[in-house]
């Protein structure tokens, strides 16, 4: 099986924090490669208010971790310690700790949290408040909004530059990519894309910003220099209605050859050429497909499946989708730990 | 810096140039000079009708029903006009009851109002639509669901952004034949309406290829239904008026609700109830919480303070129609609005899953249709993949082009 290949590289487990000892003892006790731990793989349940979590190697599903209601967008710390989880009913972000798998305090997010983004400095989460067209930073260790900054109607994706200069926030009803400057907190262009914007993904050379349109079902590819929309991609699977086909969670591939693109209920994930913008396959994977997350060598991508309330495997180098393995009720993010 | 007044002022100031930044950046050009907000005018006409509901007790009748989704659409698209550099503006003009709508209409005009969304049944819209003076103006009809006023009654002012009869009771049928209960008995109430329903009803039977095992007029007078021990007459009055027939479902056409509820569960075999009561096909409901739409009902719960009905809901669709059609065709002259709504380029969210727009032969919004009681959302038309039709499975739904009777004018 052709997944197996890179366990091999998998990291050494984090060796800092009281707990490091005992559990490297562990690691070493039951690891089959001796001290490699594998990856984790971590799901939100909108409905089933859990996080999933897996082994991201034998992709047995190793626990159901109970958290707040509604969790929908999920982020890892910048030291991969720490799950965050906008629990977008009960107004705040909890904080799940990885090791122990129990919920710290949590940090305020103001309303109706859906998604967020990790600013590179990892001091800062941007949230998307959904019910109050706002972006709220928070200020991860003062544990408090550090600002608001409004935006259209239901706030959505996050997209931060790679540099960490640019916040691009999309919102649904307004269908707009809002960009914002991080120095001066403020919007400084709006791009007007097709209906229902979802995710806001920068390449990894921060050269392009990828936005989804639920609706329209496209993807915009836009400058973020010129704030112009440089291509649009549009997606026709033959046997599925055009108006099942809704695009929604975006990956693209660090060397930017590949994008991945979720197709909502038309149940398939898009691989496109990155450079020509063309269409390869698509990818026959579970029901309404919402969101999706490389592994660390990106050898693996994952989708979350809202309606058939599983995750779908897809063996990057060969295009092919392996497996499929039932989480809780309507995942709905998915994080990788490595 | 240093004084009590001067840091108030700075913050305020910093709100204006902010605020005023925002409204500068037009769209693609970032970098445009500043420029007062472009506005959009948007009437709202209705009647001061009170209304009343046979069930006061359970649901007291919004007296802002209607006009408070016109009012949330005009919120919505002014958080969108912040950084398209358009301001929306609503004008709320109410005839009295029995009163002068022509002359509310004019006042409108008079203003220099050229959309206007209407909260209206049929006779007083058709006359408003042919006034002189609504030649330049195009009316959003958000309230009356006749079919006629899409076909032999039509007119070019005209875009209906609450769904016809016609596509409630399509969206039905889709949904009794997908569960394979062809079968329909029919009740049908004694008010216009509800004989129009009953038609739009029998029609839906024939397209889909289902059948009308019986039809019966509702005569009985519930008067004692809410006195005690009242409900022991009317169960024994739909036994008896549901006794001897062989059907699947009965449909109910009552759209004043006067009827309609007391038949679930009385009925003399075990049959469910759809139609105006029991499983509904409306544009809106409350338990509907897919595809984004908790987000609206959210917004408006909060604005209201009550939940969203469909007569919210059409009145929302259409001053979220201009919104949309102002920010894609980046102007605010009614005129060019109109031309890009009913265009085909035009898509406006309506949080059920597939982008909305106007059907050109008629002026009708396409839009699915849910099918719920109370409680649940049962279904949604057309089921996907089920009906098929060569351009838009959401035209399954209603009149479609190659039999539709309007000839716009």
């Amino acid at each position: 099986m052709p997944l197996a290949m890179t366990r091999a590289q998998s990291r050494l487990p984090h060796l800092c924090g009281a707990w490091a000892l005992p559990a490297l003892a562990l690691a070493l006790s039951v690891a089959p490669l001796g001290g490699v731990r594998a990856e984790t793989v971590l799901v939100s349940n909108e409905k089933g208010n859990s996080i999933t979590v897996l082994d991201g190697e034998s992709l047995k599903v190793l626990r159901t971790v109970p958290v707040g209601q509604r969790p929908r967008g999920i982020v890892l710390s910048q030291d991969k310690k720490t799950l965050y989880i906008c629990a977008s009913d009960d107004d705040e972000i909890e904080t799940l700790d990885l090791d122990k798998f129990t919920l710290g305090p949590p940090l305020p997010s103001g309303p109706d949290p859906e998604t967020f983004a990790l600013h590179p400095d990892g001091l800062h989460l941007y949230v998307a408040n959904e019910g109050s067209s706002l972006v709220s930073i928070i200020d991860i260790a003062a544990r408090r909004i550090a600002g608001e900054i409004p935006v259209g109607v239901e706030p959505e994706g996050m997209g931060i530059s790679p540099d960490g200069k640019w916040i691009v926030n999309t919102s649904e009803t307004t269908s707009m990519a809002h960009f914002i400057d991080n120095d001066t907190r403020k919007v400084v262009a709006n791009v007007l894309v097709d209906s229902r914007p979802r995710r806001a993904e920068w390449t990894a050379d921060g050269q392009q910003v990828w936005v989804s349109s639920e609706i329209g079902g496209s993807v915009s590819v836009i400058d973020p220099a010129s704030h112009k929309i440089v291509h649009k991609i549009a997606f026709a699977v033959s046997g599925v209605p055009q108006e099942a086909i809704q695009a929604v969670g975006v990956a693209l591939t660090k060397d930017r050859k590949l994008a991945f693109v979720a197709l909502g209920p038309a149940n398939r994930v898009a691989v496109v050429d990155a450079q020509t913008y063309e269409v390869k396959k698509y990818l026959l994977v579970g029901q309404r497909v919402w969101n999706l997350a490389f592994n660390s060598d990106e050898s693996r991508l994952y989708t979350t499946n809202g309606i058939s309330n599983d995750i779908s495997v897809i063996d990057v180098p060969n295009l092919r989708v392996v497996k499929s393995v039932t989480v809780g009720n309507q995942p709905w993010g998915v994080v990788v730990r490595p | 810096m240093g004084h009590p007044i001067g840091r108030r002022a700075r913050r305020a100031l910093l709100a204006l140039s902010a605020l005023a930044a925002l409204m500068a950046l037009a769209l693609g050009s970032p970098r445009a000079e500043e420029q007062s907000p472009a506005a959009v005018k948007i009437g709202f006409l209705r009647e001061g009708v009170k209304r009343e509901a046979p069930q006061p007790y359970l649901d007291p009748p919004p007296a802002d029903e209607g006009v408070a989704g016109a009012r949330l659409g005009i919120a919505d698209d002014n958080t969108t006009g912040r950084f398209t550099g358009q301001h929306f503006v609503l004008a709320e003009a109410i005839a009295p009851a029995g009163g002068d709508v022509a002359a509310a209409f004019r006042k409108l005009v008079g203003e220099g109002v050229r959309l206007v969304v209407t909260d209206l049944p049929e006779a007083p819209l058709l006359a408003v639509a042919a006034l002189p003076e609504a030649r330049a103006v195009t009316l959003f009809n958000a309230a009356a669901p006749d079919d006629d006023l899409r076909a032999e009654k039509c007119r070019a002012n005209l875009l209906h952004t609450v769904p016809s009869r016609a596509m409630l009771a399509d969206a039905l049928l889709e949904y009794l034949l997908a569960k394979q209960w062809p079968k329909v008995f029919l009740v049908v109430g004694p008010t216009e309406g509800d004989r129009a329903y009953a038609a739009a009803v029998k029609r839906a039977v024939a397209k889909f290829g289902a059948k009308l095992v019986a039809e019966k007029p509702w005569t009985f007078q519930p008067g004692a239904k809410r006195s005690d021990s009242g409900h022991y007459s009317i169960a024994a009055e739909v036994a008896n008026f549901t006794q001897g027939v062989s059907y699947d479902v009965l449909v109910v056409a009552d759209e004043d609700d006067q009827f309609g509820d007391y038949m679930s569960y009385a009925t003399y075999a075990p049959r469910p109830v759809a139609g105006t009561a029991g499983l509904v096909p409306t544009a809106w409901a409350r338990p509907h919480e897919e595809w984004g739409a908790t987000q609206l009902q959210d917004r408006f719960r909060q604005a209201a303070k009550r939940w969203m009905t469909a007569r919210d809901y059409a009145a929302w669709l259409a001053v979220r129609a201009v919104g949309e059609a102002a920010a894609r065709a980046q102007s605010v002259e009614p005129e060019k609005l109109i031309a890009f709504m009913r265009g085909e380029q035009f898509q406006l969210g309506g949080y059920k899953g597939t982008p909305l727009s106007f059907r050109p032969w008629d002026g009708q919004m396409r839009q699915a249709i849910l099918l719920a009681d109370t409680r649940a959302l049962v279904s949604v038309s057309p089921p996907p993949g089920r009906f098929l039709h060569q351009f838009s499975e959401l035209d399954t739904l209603g009149m479609d082009r190659p039999e539709s009777k309007c000839r716009l004018q």
